[in-house]
């Protein structure tokens, strides 16, 4: 036994299993209480309580959602493809989970350290759009076919100011690896690559640029094309019940997540103090849900885009920004 | 040009002050009544079904059956009927049904009595799951009729 | 944004926007024919809450009926009683006292005031925007306390009768009356900021949905959507009735037709109604609210007669026949809605399915008062 302990390669595959528990457990985690801030933080926005009666402040209350989830039937739409159609939250939710385990949460705790971790993640962050394309496909309905063919066009729009704009950074930080680009952010939030003028004097905007493509990516409000519920009824999630609507959420928060621990670790310097003392896995987690609060404050804010509005603002503000911070990178970099 | 950036400008400054009057919000009071343990207060003139009014002394309905509030009602959910006893000055209520099924609560009954002899109840919990509780016995208050 | 591509295969197809969507705010279903997401053809399919009012107006007595009219626009619902209630009194020969109708001025206004913010919260819904529907909701809740203090109903009021108004308006009614209406004012600034100036709520109203003053004509449109579309008709000052002459207001017109100018328009509204209902309650005058002699079974006499008003979403109009029996021999009722929705089909041709519903969030429709 202890020799096994010894062995490398079983302590290897221990880890793996832990993180891998670990990951899906965190995931899960965030999505039920992510719903459940989804919540209370525009109770408080709205004037009301929000969800009260549920365990004391509603911490319950994602629990008592989840039984109700698991007991309600799966049905499947007469004219389905019944292969796609169940194939498809697994699709949306797997690479989001896949997508954790690059990401760094403090100097020590890293799933996996990939020295391509940014590549990776959005290798996998792209196929969450085909899941979701699949599932308002095969679900045999008009809504959500009409929904399947907003979110490609959305997600294709997105996706190039968003590698516009980490094109630069890479250039900046020259790493693909997030724990190192991580690294060259410590020592206080003027070394943060958000601040990082002398790099490009846009980069502050190539945060906020990054914030929204995160949100149109994760078919966020004001992005929501995809469930659009005064248009689309639940959009392409129309036919899906019990724990098939329930994968898509968690799948939407655990999108969420990702997008504001990444913003977290290319920007805000992840797990590194504002102000240079005592790093730690708690600075990355605060930073990071700041961001998912701001996800969440944004939704509750505005009214939703339009469709050719949303490719508008890709098209003619975004992507031309985002070249422009590119370029303006590009020079910086050579003449100092 | 130029409007292309001030476009921008603008349009990310009335994000930011939406945001801004969003958040101020969280800080205030809810306005929201939590309703089972707390309620509102009703006003004096709350139409809720109608009820028999009755004397001070002796707790009779004043209601003398006229029949008034009956051809009034524009639903027709009032069923009442009295005798006149002999001797007395008046007719005596044996029965007075308000069918509150059909009831549209407008008050036009009330209006109606120029006797002074019905008024607005002020019980709004009357939810149920049988018709039959909303046969109310007028006559004899608690009670359902079935 | 129409597509011109005849030589391309075109395949439409039917989508079913209600009885039950959440973009339609009751049981109206309307059949879209779309081709891809723009719409080729919409058209209203009416009376799933059909209720056959204007035969109920026929076969029952005319105070029976009252009731009835909160029912058809339960939103602005003392309006509908304006209208029927002034029709009778014209068909009876009923004066009203004075400080009556300044009760129905100010309490009427309040409805308006009540219609407007519920609209602004609820097209915002249709937009996607879910915060504002509690703001103004909150504001609303304080109207339908005062008008409940009043009339002792919070949607279906029954309020006005024949000669007068039921109940008398005390004094803390007008105290507060007068809280709310510098708490509104106060308040018209914050939704400025947060809605109009908003430029995703501005891309999407600015130029959709676009109504020519001419559609109107033909489809008789009123109320907002006439007013936002360039005309300054307001029942109010074309054919003044009740004591709307003695007070000093602006009849809020935007040419540009458009979502944003029926915005406006309303948004507009509000303050004028708060100007209206300041001055009625600084001229309220003491005296009965109730006129004397009004028989308690009415027999109007012989003849006919046409009463309208300015509802919250158009004019509302009631045409009463008297054959000089208890019960009227004809009683139509124009609805503002239901004209209001029919030139949806001829407007929403070629439109975005996204703009077709701001379109009509911006109508106003209030689904019981189209079936009737």
């Amino acid at each position: 036994m202890m020799t096994l302990l010894h062995n490398d390669f079983v302590l290897e595959m221990i880890r793996l299993v832990l993180y891998a528990v670990g990951l899906i457990a965190f995931a899960a985690f965030n999505a039920a209480y992510l719903s459940l801030l989804e919540r209370k933080i525009p109770s408080w926005f709205q004037l009301r309580y929000g969800p009260k009666e549920v365990g004391w402040w509603g911490l319950l209350q994602p629990v008592a959602d989840g039984i109700k989830l698991l007991t309600k039937q799966l049905l499947v739409q007469r004219g389905a493809d019944v292969v796609l159609f169940k194939l498809a939250p697994a699709m949306v939710v797997i690479p989001a989970i896949m997508c954790l385990a690059t990401i760094p949460f403090s100097e020590t705790l890293v799933p996996r350290n990939i020295n391509l971790g940014l590549l990776v993640i959005f290798s996998f962050s792209a196929i969450h759009v085909i899941g979701t394309m699949l599932g308002g496909w095969a679900s045999y309905n008009k809504y959500a076919s009409i929904a399947a063919a907003r979110v490609v066009a959305q997600n294709i729009a997105y996706e190039i100011p968003l590698l516009l704009i980490l094109v630069s950074l890479v250039m900046i930080t020259h790493s693909f690896n997030l724990h190192t680009i991580v690294d060259q952010q410590a020592g206080g939030f003027w070394r943060w690559n958000v601040l990082r003028l002398s790099a490009s004097p846009l980069m502050p905007v190539a945060f906020i640029i990054y914030f929204i493509c995160m949100l149109a990516e994760s078919n966020r409000a004001p992005f929501d094309m995809v469930e659009a519920e005064s248009e689309l009824i639940a959009g392409a999630f129309t036919e899906y019940s019990g724990m098939g609507f329930g994968l898509f959420f968690i799948a939407e928060y655990a999108n969420i997540v990702v997008g504001c621990a990444l913003g977290t670790i290319l920007f805000l310097g992840g797990w590194h103090c504002p102000f240079g003392l005592l790093p730690g896995l708690h600075w990355f987690l605060i930073k990071m849900y700041f961001l998912c609060f701001t996800v969440i404050w944004v939704r509750w804010s505005f009214p939703r885009t339009q469709f050719y509005g949303l490719l508008n603002l890709s098209w003619k503000v975004l992507i031309p920004i985002a070249l422009a911070n590119l370029m303006i990178t590009a020079i910086m970099l050579k003449l100092f | 040009m130029w409007n292309y950036f001030k476009l921008i400008a603008t349009g990310s400054w009335s994000l930011a002050v939406g945001m801004w009057i969003v958040l101020r919000h969280a800080f205030k009071r809810p306005v929201t009544v939590q309703y089972p343990y707390e309620s509102v207060r009703l006003p004096a003139r709350y139409r809720g079904h109608i009820e028999l009014k009755r004397e001070a002394a002796g707790g009779q309905p004043k209601c003398v059956a006229c029949l008034a509030c009956q051809r009034a009602c524009p639903s027709g959910c009032i069923a009442l009927d009295g005798v006149k006893p002999e001797g007395a000055p008046r007719k005596v209520l044996t029965l007075y049904t308000l069918n509150f099924t059909t009831c549209s609560l407008c008050g036009l009954c009330v209006e109606s009595c120029a006797f002074d002899a019905l008024q607005f109840s002020k019980d709004y919990n009357l939810a149920s799951v049988r018709k039959e509780d909303y046969q109310m016995d007028l006559l004899t208050p608690g009670e359902k009729h079935s | 944004m129409s597509i011109e591509a005849k030589s391309i295969h075109r395949e439409t197809f039917v989508i079913n926007l209600g009885p039950q969507h959440p973009a339609t705010h009751g049981v109206l279903r309307i059949k879209l024919t779309m081709d891809g997401e723009y719409i080729d053809d919409a058209e209203p399919i009416i009376g799933y809450g059909h209720r056959m009012q204007e035969k109920m107006g026929e076969n029952r007595t005319y105070a029976k009926f009252l009731p009835n009219t909160a029912r058809m626009d339960y939103v602005a619902a003392l309006f509908n009683s304006q209208g029927y209630v002034g029709a009778v009194e014209r068909l009876a020969g009923i004066t009203v006292p004075e400080r009556a109708e300044y009760i129905r001025v100010i309490t009427a206004e309040l409805n308006r005031v009540a219609s407007h913010l519920l609209w602004a919260g609820a097209f915002l819904i249709d937009l996607g925007g879910f915060t504002p529907l509690l703001y103004t909701f909150d504001d609303r809740e304080q109207i339908l306390d005062l008008l409940e203090s009043v009339t002792g109903a919070r949607l279906t009021f029954c309020y006005y009768r024949f000669g007068g108004v039921c109940n008398d308006i005390d004094d803390e009614f007008v105290a507060g009356t007068r809280q709310f209406i510098s708490r509104l004012r106060s308040r018209m600034p914050m939704y400025h900021a947060l809605i109009t100036k908003n430029i995703i709520f501005r891309k999407r109203c600015e130029g959709i949905g676009p109504i020519t003053a001419d559609v109107c004509r033909r489809y008789g449109g009123t109320g907002p959507v006439l007013r936002g579309a360039g005309v300054a008709y307001d029942v109010r000052k074309a054919e003044p009735y009740s004591v709307y002459p003695q007070f000093d207001f602006n009849v809020p017109v935007y040419p540009e037709g458009d979502c944003m100018a029926r915005y406006r328009v309303r948004m507009d509204e509000i303050v004028e109604s708060l100007r209206i209902i300041e001055q009625a309650l600084d001229k309220l005058p003491a005296g009965p609210v109730m006129a004397e002699k009004v028989p308690r079974f009415l027999k109007p006499p012989k003849g006919e007669c046409t009463f309208t008003v300015e509802s919250a979403r158009g004019s509302f109009g009631v045409r009463a026949i008297s054959d000089g029996t208890d019960k009227a021999y004809r009683m139509k009722l124009r609805s503002p809605c239901f004209s209001n929705l029919s030139l949806f089909q001829e407007c929403s041709r070629g439109m975005l399915l996204a703009d077709a519903l701001a379109l009509l969030g911006s109508l106003d429709l209030v689904i019981p008062d189209i079936d009737r």
